[in-house]
């Protein structure tokens, strides 16, 4: 490891922990707030970006009167957000519906612990990364069910219940794609599957990062997969008696977890901070926002789907296809030599192409042909 | 094969909002910017030429809500009409034009004003003061009169703005 990397001396606490004051947890408040506070101003970033470009793809200009091009919106938003009424309506649980919000907006901030924003450059390089990324963030899941449920509304337990649904379907995908890179890395440590990426893994592995990509868009209910929330139909999912600064709160972890998804996109695909002339940490972000740019592109763009045709391809489409990949790969890692890789890379693109055709003609209706797609 | 359902269609779709991502957005931030309007706009308010005005009501008599006030003496050193009062409540006007259509004398004209909220309807009321043309705080519009209508600036149309960004 490279000791004269300021980055990694400040951040690795087994290269400095000695020399801290007051000893180690000293170390871990700072840079733990440090992490927070980058995620919230990334948050924010999201917020604007996403606003602005859905602005522009649909012929309009976005927000641009706060600030200089509009940059200070999402404060102004957050502002507004944080002075309008709290209002509890009677009937709800209250000790669930007062604990939601930070149910489900703490394992987002927690998970950004492991995540590598330089060379080394987080807060714990744990060796069980990517299996402690999967099961944390799975339990702002719990808040949002707890939000459905203590509200007392049967919208928003309707909501609760597909979002669970949704999560725990979307979750084998998840985990199968994400299997089939670490048999490539041989490391679960996001910061080793990065350094592993001579090649970067999107283009060794294409249907896993299809998968990936959109079974992660499903399990954050971003477009076209929004349908807990479906802003234009319905006014808001499982949080619908949510207002101020509660709401606020989960709006946070709503952007929050877009912010993780493309950040761990951006590990495992895109071969993270890696990249030459620009400093890592620049890299990273640069790549994190690519990858919100491409969501929000679909987000404009994608008509939002039904619950059945989302439970349907969750289990029909992508779980198949990414347990046939798991094993191809598999044999792949077996059989080809070490130092050549980049055989995969042809290979790979051209069995995503035929398996997506074949099973998309052969196996997957939805609905069973009830309906035309 | 329709590749439609394998993709494609999903990719035609994507290539729309990008090219609308990269092209100038169709909407006018209003009080920096400003559209022409039509050449021939029936505007809010009437102006009225005291010059060819010889006071004969046609405009009163012709207007179907009676919102046309005027008085008139005789003037015998000219030998015409003097008008002394000339009132005009907009905000009952229904813009139908048949007072401007039957000037037979060509002195009353549509405005192309289009910014007239008042806070009163009290204020609504236009005066011949307020109306005159010859103060020049009025542009007539070329409802009814071409040859206005041909001195005009063109309507700026959102779809051109988009063509010529194009």
């Amino acid at each position: 490891m490279v000791i004269n990397n300021p980055v990694i001396y400040a951040v690795n606490p087994q290269t400095l922990a000695a020399d801290w004051p007051g000893g180690f947890w000293w170390h871990w408040v700072l840079f733990a707030l440090v992490t927070i506070i980058v995620v919230i101003l990334m948050v924010m970033g999201y917020i604007y970006i996403a606003r602005r470009q859905i602005g522009r793809m649909q012929s309009r200009v976005g927000p641009n009167r706060t600030g200089p091009f509009g940059l200070l919106q999402p404060i102004a938003d957050v502002l507004k957000v944080l002075l309008k009424e709290s209002i509890t309506p009677d009937a709800v649980d209250r000790p669930v519906y007062w604990l939601a919000p930070i149910v489900g907006l703490v394992p987002v901030f927690v998970v950004f612990a492991v995540m590598p924003f330089t060379d080394g450059g987080m807060l714990a390089n744990l060796n069980v990364g990517i299996l402690y990324v999967v099961a944390i963030s799975s339990i702002s899941t719990i808040g949002m069910f707890m939000a459905g449920w203590g509200s007392s509304n049967k919208y928003s337990l309707i909501s609760a219940m597909r979002v669970v649904a949704a999560v725990v379907s979307y979750e084998f995908p998840v985990l199968l794609s994400i299997a089939s890179i670490l048999l490539l890395s041989g490391s679960l440590s996001l910061n080793d599957i990065v350094l592993a990426q001579d090649i970067p893994f999107i283009l060794l592995q294409p249907l896993s990062f299809i998968i990936f990509f959109i079974a992660g868009l499903a399990e954050i209910s971003r477009a076209p997969f929004d349908l807990l929330e479906a802003d234009q139909e319905i006014v808001a999912g499982f949080h619908i008696e949510y207002s101020g600064i509660k709401f606020a709160l989960f709006y946070l972890v709503e952007y929050g977890e877009a912010f993780l998804l493309s950040c761990l996109i951006t590990t495992i695909f895109l071969a993270g901070w890696r990249g030459p002339i620009l400093p890592e940490w620049l890299w990273f972000i640069l790549k994190s926002l690519i990858v919100w740019f491409v969501m929000v592109w679909l987000w404009a763009t994608m008509p939002r789907v039904r619950i059945d045709q989302l439970m349907a391809l969750a289990w029909k489409f992508l779980l198949p296809l990414a347990i046939i990949n798991l094993i191809v790969t598999a044999i792949q890692v077996l059989t080809l030599p070490q130092d050549s890789l980049w055989i995969m890379i042809p290979v790979n693109f051209a069995i995503t192409a035929v398996l997506i055709l074949f099973w998309s003609k052969k196996f997957f209706k939805l609905g069973w042909g009830r309906v035309e797609v | 094969m329709k590749f439609e359902r394998y993709g494609l269609g999903m990719a035609k779709g994507l290539s729309v909002t990008l090219r609308y991502f990269f092209r100038s957005p169709s909407v006018t931030q209003y009080p920096e910017q400003r559209l022409h309007t039509s050449r021939r706009i029936r505007g809010n308010e009437l102006v009225w030429d005291r010059q060819k005005c010889t006071g004969c009501c046609t405009c009163a008599k012709s207007c179907p809500q009676g919102v046309i006030e005027i008085v008139t003496s005789t003037n015998m050193v000219n030998n015409k009409y003097e008008v002394e009062k000339y009132r005009v409540d907009t905000g009952y006007c229904i813009q139908c034009g048949l007072c401007v259509e039957s000037c037979p004398y060509g002195a009353l004209f549509f405005s192309n004003a289009y910014e007239c909220s008042k806070y009163r309807r009290s204020e609504l009321i236009q005066d011949k003061e307020d109306m005159m043309l010859e103060s020049g705080k009025k542009q007539p519009s070329g409802y009814f009169y071409p040859e206005i209508a041909a001195e005009l600036p063109r309507q700026t149309l959102l779809v051109e703005k988009i063509i010529e960004e194009d």
